[in-house]
């Protein structure tokens, strides 16, 4: 059941982007282009993901177990460090170069265009030179 | 603003925020893209499920155009170079911070977490100042 949950979950995710127009890199930077020709739609997109899951995280919070699962597992990481401040802005700069983020790099694949697979692939060799440098 | 789409955005967010839920609610986990793609690369954990979710978001785009007979159009850059840094950075970028727009900018968000609040005022700073620097240049 987890597995169907996890792939329903993901097409649904999917969906979601690509009606909400995320998954075009050239929204992305006309969101991010404020001082420019701003297109401020994509923050429509966070508030209508934040009001409809938000709540859930809130009232679910105090059970003990979910549905088809034997615990709730996620990070509750709450440290505030130079990681995270580095992190984020190292993200960011790679966001604002392409206009893209790793959702809609990953969902754009179905596209078949060649930028995608490119991006897609650094990522993933991204992530992996992350782990050799935080594991020194 | 010649391309404002507040309602299809909106529309996108809360099936985003619905996919979230699921997740949440029957999983147990959270959604969070570049940590459910680097720990399908890092770790044996889940990786069957993390891999279906995966799919799952390539299909996504699929089922709209069969659903909806509409073209998907998308501008991306073709300068591989260009692509291939921006790749390189978001992928440590978030490696390092532990989440990206879904992770801190939702899942955190949504919790009150200060550290995704921090994560997420950040790249969005960083990303406006990379735009504008690249519109000088």
């Amino acid at each position: 059941m987890n597995r169907i949950v996890s792939l329903t979950s993901g097409v649904i995710f999917g969906i979601g982007l690509t009606v909400s127009q995320m998954i075009n890199p050239a929204k992305v930077l006309g969101f991010l282009n404020i001082f420019g020709e701003w297109d401020p739609s994509l923050a429509f997109v966070m508030f209508g993901a934040l009001i409809v899951s938000s709540p859930f995280f809130h009232l679910f919070k105090k059970r003990k177990k979910p549905v088809f699962a034997e615990s709730f597992s996620y990070s509750n990481n709450k440290e505030l460090n130079k990681k995270l401040i580095i992190g984020s802005s190292l993200f960011g700069a790679g966001w604002g170069l392409a206009g893209l983020c790793p959702g809609p790099a990953i969902a754009s694949l179905a596209l078949s265009n060649k930028s995608s697979v490119i991006f897609v692939i650094t990522m993933f060799i991204g992530f992996y030179l992350a782990d050799i440098y935080t594991n020194k | 603003m010649l391309n404002f789409t507040p309602i299809t955005a909106f529309t996108g967010g809360m099936i985003i925020g619905l996919a979230v839920i699921l997740f949440f609610v029957l999983n147990g986990r959270l959604i969070g893209i570049s940590g459910i793609a680097s720990n399908f690369l890092t770790t044996k954990k889940n990786r069957i499920d993390n891999f279906l979710f995966l799919i799952g978001l390539i299909i996504g785009p699929i089922v709209y155009k069969l659903f909806t007979q509409e073209e998907i159009n998308i501008s991306i850059s073709n300068s591989v170079f260009l692509l291939a840094i921006a790749g390189l950075l978001v992928g440590v970028g978030t490696r390092i911070s532990g989440g990206c727009t879904s992770g801190h900018g939702i899942s955190g968000i949504g919790r009150f977490s200060l550290r995704s609040i921090i994560a997420t005022v950040t790249f969005m700073i960083v990303g406006i100042l990379t735009v504008l620097i690249k519109n000088i240049i």
